[in-house]
């Protein structure tokens, strides 16, 4: 018994020994970590590739007054081009209201039916159908609003064109809808249910529940999906290239054909030569683009992360 | 008897219990329908797609050349195209998404560098897609010099989808108990050991959903792919990861809104095609996701 454990404990393995497995689990460690950071890489990457070729433009020709404040976006101007994304932002900020005008009720009022009073296959059903929704390319939202809302829009209302606010928002909307709606799903899931439970037993309804008790204890995590649904609307380009009419225009109804940022980058970047005034302005854009969303993604996790703290 | 009846009476409906009864079953209809409402013009819209493109499709508009400038013919180089894209994107993304994740699940400290690590992911899928087109031209096609290439556009593809399987297969690993990590660690196996023998082989099925959803999410985006590799017309099939290609998402787009005199069907066609890729493979990765929460054990 002795001699047989002594016998055990001499060919155990030295533990101090560095062997192979010890040096691959070394290297294992920093290629993973490399790949780890990568996505921090990529972010800063992003801005500096695109930042570095937009730069001549905003070293020379850039003017904040004029970029920002003027109406008049015409970069092919042979005399004089001007570069003023004012109703541009207005094109971007028209057509992403109305679709968030349409979207947060929607999928706010779908989270609280799927999450708090769907049931078994119902539920999955219905889930997985949301889920199907947001995998629809954005190029075939662009080509159901251009083939199917178009004639619609101009039948319904009577207009002469059907590529418009109206148009791209409708469509917006519909994309961004399942994002928000799993996103809140998710928020009022992360609600314990010993909350729902207390309230319940103070003899509460459903929706008694559901208003005074589930609602505000999500309400940091709903704003948050709200916002990612903002950004992901704000960011689209090709639905909207394709729905909004793509005329320069600051709107005055939901009947006015507009243009978005992106959309007039998708649109002229293929037509300018690299290195042109245009091209740097189309990547000035591009970084405008970048900066907003990231701003609008980093509050979103700012207010999500707010209330695990708590 | 009198019991009974006392006992009744605490339950007898109040005013106040029949108003808030009341509502309850309005705001369930309500929201009710809402939801079906999100879900509706989906159906209206694919309904639409099969009806007016589904006469387009057959074996020889899957697998014949477009002819007559566009308007005739079938969507083959797009289709090859895109496999390709999507390939070269895979082949990418996959290894450094799976790394990535097994990073932030199995090593990352819980500390400020770490959260950069995931709000750097979160907006990986945040930054707008034609950002990300912008940063192809920039990197992949100007400053690397892949020219207008597959091999560039496939880049900016797996950049963009990237998030998609690190998040997926963050999760798969997550799932996997901590007690099978201790019970390997005390054999005396290194952590490479660990991940390799028994986390990975336990969450390979929820990684290849994650998989999954990242071809379905690159089979469809546009913007990235315009500047960088694909093309609207290219008589030629690519021979190389340096060649220019087709792609079916580039396609609808074209032949949609730059071709004229294309009969009404044929982008109705081209629609139903994409439209039915990436719902296939959307259904097949919730399928999977499905059995697979039937089948664990722990």
């Amino acid at each position: 018994m002795t001699q047989s454990s002594q016998q055990a404990t001499g060919n155990l393995p030295n533990i101090n020994e560095r062997n192979l497995d010890w040096y691959i689990d070394k290297v294992v460690q920093y290629l993973v970590f490399l790949s780890g950071i990568s996505a921090i890489l990529l972010i800063v990457g992003i801005f500096v590739f695109v930042t570095i070729e937009g730069l001549g433009f905003l070293l020379e020709d850039f003017s904040f007054r004029e970029f920002f404040l003027s109406p008049w976006w015409e970069p092919t101007d042979d005399d004089e081009p001007t570069y003023g994304i004012l109703a541009l932002m207005a094109g971007t900020a028209s057509v992403t209201g109305l679709a968030m005008l349409i979207a947060i009720p929607f999928s706010l009022g779908s989270a609280i039916y799927v999450a708090e009073f769907a049931t078994g296959k119902t539920r999955e059903f219905l889930k997985v159908l949301i889920e199907l929704l947001a995998a629809i390319p954005s190029v075939v939202w662009g080509f159901i609003g251009l083939s199917i809302m178009n004639p619609l829009i101009i039948d319904t209302f009577d207009v002469p064109v059907g590529l418009n606010i109206l148009n791209a928002g409708i469509i917006l909307g519909l994309m961004a809808a399942p994002i928000m709606t799993s996103i809140c799903e998710d928020a009022l899931k992360a609600v314990p249910d010993r909350y729902r439970e207390a309230a319940e037993a103070l003899g509460g309804t459903r929706w008694q529940v559901i208003y005074k008790t589930v609602l505000p204890a999500a309400k940091n995590g709903l704003l948050g999906g709200v916002l990612l649904g903002v950004g992901r609307g704000f960011g689209e380009t090709m639905a909207v290239l394709m729905a909004t009419g793509h005329a320069i225009n600051i709107p005055g109804s939901v009947f006015d054909s507009v243009r978005a940022l992106t959309a007039t980058i998708a649109a002229e970047l293929g037509e300018t030569a690299v290195g042109s005034p245009h091209y740097q302005a189309l990547f000035t854009i591009g970084i405008f683009l970048f900066s907003i969303t990231f701003i609008i993604n980093l509050t979103a996790d700012l207010i999500v992360r707010g209330i695990r703290k708590s | 008897m009198s019991n009974t009846s006392a006992i009744d009476n605490q339950f007898l409906e109040t005013e106040l219990n029949v108003k808030a009864k009341r509502s309850e079953t309005l705001f369930r209809i309500l929201f009710m329908m809402m939801a079906a409402l999100l879900i509706l013009p989906v159906l209206i819209i694919l309904t639409t797609l099969v009806v007016k493109g589904g006469s387009m499709i057959s074996w020889e508009f899957l697998f014949s050349d477009p002819t007559n400038g566009m308007t005739e013919g079938g969507i083959f180089p797009a289709l090859l195209g895109t496999v390709w894209l999507v390939g070269v994107a895979l082949i990418i993304s996959v290894p450094v998404g799976v790394a990535a994740a097994v990073y932030l699940s199995e090593y990352a400290p819980d500390n400020w560098f770490t959260r950069a690590i995931n709000l750097a992911i979160i907006n990986l899928a945040g930054v707008p897609s034609i950002v990300h087109a912008l940063f192809g031209v920039g990197a992949f096609v100007i400053f690397f010099d892949f020219g207008t290439s597959i091999l560039a556009a496939s880049m900016t593809l797996a950049v963009m989808t990237m998030p998609v399987v690190i998040v997926a297969t963050r999760e798969s690993l997550q799932s996997v108990p901590h007690a099978f990590r201790e019970a390997c660690w005390n054999m005396g196996a290194t952590r490479w050991q660990t991940i390799r023998r028994v986390i990975l082989p336990n969450s390979v099925s929820g990684i290849l959903t994650g998989v999954i959803l990242e071809v379905s999410r690159t089979t469809g985006e546009t913007a990235p792919i315009m500047f960088t590799g694909a093309a609207f017309f290219i008589p030629v099939l690519p021979q190389s990861v340096f060649d220019q290609t087709m792609a079916l998402s580039l396609h609808l787009f074209v032949v949609a809104t730059q071709v004229p005199h294309v009969p009404d069907a044929l982008p109705y066609g081209v629609a139903l095609v994409l439209v039915s890729m990436v719902l296939l493979m959307n259904s097949a990765s919730i399928a999977l996701r499905m059995h697979l929460r039937g089948k664990k054990k722990w």
